[in-house]
């Protein structure tokens, strides 16, 4: 595991000798997130954002656990119970309100995350595994995500899990029946929320499991950077501690502050009005919309408007969201250009900003009411995510010329450095 | 084979969307009561803003106009007489006040169910017994639970001042479907234009202690006020929290930073 240059730990007091001996513990932090573990020079702030999603969950572990000392899953009174906390628990309104946001911070810094691995290509060999591992991880939070938000029982928590369950009655003949099974019922209701909350408390330890597999896969090779080029010698690498730990630092605190203004000044931006409405089966909201980070997977569930191909409208939808999704298992195999930074590949950086684009305009029309110009452009924007992945992609692999790069990580550190005054001369 | 099978499956996908654009309508099917619906008027009140604290005497204002008017038709059911010592009232005061309503019991030697004299620790009881009762006196709407309505609607205490405050009559080019059925009340400011609450203020119906105007308008916005603190009674000292918290994350963040530059000082990067 890593590089022959790795510091070794080397216990200077007695106890920390016979910790060693005994139980290597501080030996596996070390080599995790010490001095034990060569990191490439180069990281730009971009590197900061694994950090900060391990921050994030732990964050959710500690004021989720705390709301559950105080929560009540049950329909009857789960609407009611979050007001409790709300107004009657001590700091309760503080604890809940960092949860609910603290949901919309960890996918900022996930997003950010994997858009950083997508213009680095970070996913490329020998860092597949942590790829894979990292959609899991994803696929997990959104679950989640998903199942945390109806349990404060308000309106578009119940409306929510009917459409999101509904996906399953999608499936050909077997549907209905699968879908009364995962609910306990014909619609959301108890049984479905004590469910919800059982797996809502129990996924975020997968989470920190499927974690620890990510950073594992990921000291193998050791961390990517900017320039995509492999670590060769030790000039090219600091040990993560003292360089990283200060520099995480540093993200850290900038990462709380924008908490900190979201949480405390304006708690309700990116939730929605009708959950502060207890569910009621027999109202359906104007709009459904998910939270912020489902709307481009919602716009693309949307998109299918059309029986194509003796498939039903609705599945391709609920099929095209879960492959929107499912494909970036395959991405490692779709994309076979051999440099991985874009800042050496001129047609790949073009794309990856339309995707960007894309994204952001799938999310706003996600958001929208289904009405035009949202639905043509939904669909138009569903098209072009599809093609990035699974066409644009593989054909520029093939035929971009890449740019001239540098030979190692300290050449191009060193070059940045030498332009740098000439440039500010000039 | 990733590509290959990848590049099929991509292009099933574009061509059910391509099948989907030239099969939908670019046009919307007209919506008439859009154009006759209405944005919300801006309410400013002493808790807006980045240092909010509660107008106190407004608030007393509200609650009194929630009792005599409101509450003929709307709970408001997550708020304890208890909460209101926070609108500036003493413990004697509370307890006055929560004397002053009748809420449901036990009789304690027959068991059957009786009522008694409100104690700080209720919560203020609503107007009817259950749903089936509210429609019933109320031509088949359900007057909503007031206690989160500023939290409950888009456009807040905003929307709920435009609401109290825009009654009129329809405007002469209305279409006739869009026009107030029996029992309805047309308002701009509410989603389908007709709503079934009737214009629930005039002017000089509730007497303010300290002689403060009582216009529909003053009374609106006093009760808005009342309603954004029985939303959410923790707002102020969320924002007071909440400055503490940046001023000293301000200081963290700076520290860091410099020992981020003194760590890194002799490593170019």
């Amino acid at each position: 595991m890593s590089f022959p240059w790795a510091k070794n730990y080397e216990p200077q007091q007695p106890l920390m000798k016979w910790l060693d001996e005994k139980l290597p513990l501080p030996r596996l932090v070390y080599n995790a997130i010490g001095a034990g573990y060569p990191v490439p020079r180069n990281l730009n702030y971009f590197w900061n954002f694994g950090v900060l999603a391990g921050v994030a969950l732990v964050i959710q572990i500690v004021t989720g656990i705390v709301l559950a000392m105080h929560y009540a899953a049950n329909a009857g009174v789960a609407f009611n119970s979050v007001e409790h906390i709300m107004r009657d628990v001590n700091a309760g309104w503080f604890i809940r309100y960092a949860h609910m946001n603290g949901a919309s911070m960890f996918f900022i810094v996930v997003y950010l995350h994997i858009f950083r691995g997508l213009y680095y290509g970070s996913y490329k060999a020998p860092r597949e595994m942590v790829w894979l591992l990292g959609v899991v991880i994803f696929l997990l939070m959104m679950a989640t995500a998903f199942m945390g938000y109806v349990l404060p029982w308000g309106q578009m928590s119940f409306w929510g899990a009917q459409v999101i369950t509904g996906f399953f009655s999608a499936i050909p003949a077997v549907g209905d029946p699968i879908r009364v099974w995962l609910l306990g019922g014909f619609a959301p209701d108890n049984a479905a929320l004590n469910r919800f909350f059982s797996l809502h408390y129990l996924l975020p330890f997968v989470i920190a499991g499927v974690i620890i597999l990510h950073i594992w896969a990921l000291h193998i090779p050791g961390s990517s950077n900017p320039t995509g080029i492999e670590v060769k010698d030790e000039q090219d690498t600091v040990p993560f501690h003292p360089y990283y730990t200060a520099k995480d630092g540093f993200g850290v605190g900038v990462f709380l502050l924008l908490f900190v203004t979201l949480t405390f000044f304006s708690p309700n931006l990116l939730g929605h009005a009708d959950n502060y409405i207890a569910a009621n089966p027999l109202s359906t909201p104007a709009h459904i919309v998910p939270e912020w980070y489902f709307w481009p997977f919602y716009a693309i569930l949307r998109a299918f408007t059309f029986n194509f191909l003796w498939i039903d409208a609705k599945l391709w939808g609920v099929l095209a969201m879960f492959a929107a999704i499912a494909l970036l298992f395959f991405l490692p195999w779709l994309d076979s250009s051999p440099v991985k930074s874009s800042n050496y590949r001129p047609l790949n950086r073009i794309f990856f900003w339309v995707l960007v684009a894309d994204v952001f305009i799938l999310g706003w029309c996600g958001k929208s009411p289904a009405e035009q110009p949202y639905v043509l452009l939904s669909q138009l924007g569903a098209a072009y995510y599809f093609a990035h992945f699974l066409i644009i992609l593989p054909i520029i692999s093939r035929i971009e010329r890449p740019l001239p790069m540098p030979n190692s990580i300290t050449e191009a550190v060193l070059a940045k450095h030498a332009d740098a005054p000439s440039a500010a001369t000039a | 084979m990733v590509r290959p099978l990848g590049f099929l499956v991509g292009l099933g996908f574009i061509a059910a969307l391509v099948f989907a654009i030239l099969t939908t309508p670019l046009t919307n099917e007209p919506n008439a009561s859009h154009e006759f619906h209405k944005h919300p008027k801006h309410l400013k009140l002493a808790s807006d803003g980045l240092m909010p604290h509660w107008d106190k005497a407004q608030l007393q204002r509200g609650l009194q106009v929630y009792k005599e008017v409101c509450s003929a038709c709307h709970s408001l059911h997550l708020v304890a007489f208890r909460d209101i010592g926070d609108l500036g009232y003493t413990e004697g005061q509370v307890k006055t006040f929560a004397k002053g309503f009748q809420v449901p019991s036990v009789n304690p030697d027959t068991g059957e169910p009786a009522t008694r004299d409100g104690l700080p620790s209720d919560y203020f009881p609503g107007p009817y017994a259950n749903e089936v009762a509210a429609r019933a006196a109320n031509n088949n709407a359900l007057p909503p639970d007031l206690s989160l309505i500023t939290k409950a609607r888009e456009g807040g205490k905003d929307y709920v001042y435009s609401l109290l405050t825009g009654f009129q009559n329809p405007p002469a080019n209305l279409p006739k479907e869009l026009r107030p059925g029996t029992g309805l009340h047309f308002n701009p400011y509410f989603a389908n234009l007709n709503l079934a609450m009737a214009p629930p203020l005039t002017k000089g119906q509730v007497t303010f202690a300290d002689g403060s105007p009582n216009t529909v308008e003053a009374m609106a916005k006093d009760v808005s006020a009342f309603l954004v603190w029985t939303a959410e009674p923790k707002l102020v000292k969320r924002v007071q929290v909440g400055w503490a918290a940046l001023i000293f994350l301000l200081i963290f963040t700076g520290l860091t930073y410099m020992s981020y530059r003194n760590i890194w000082a002799d490593k170019k990067h």
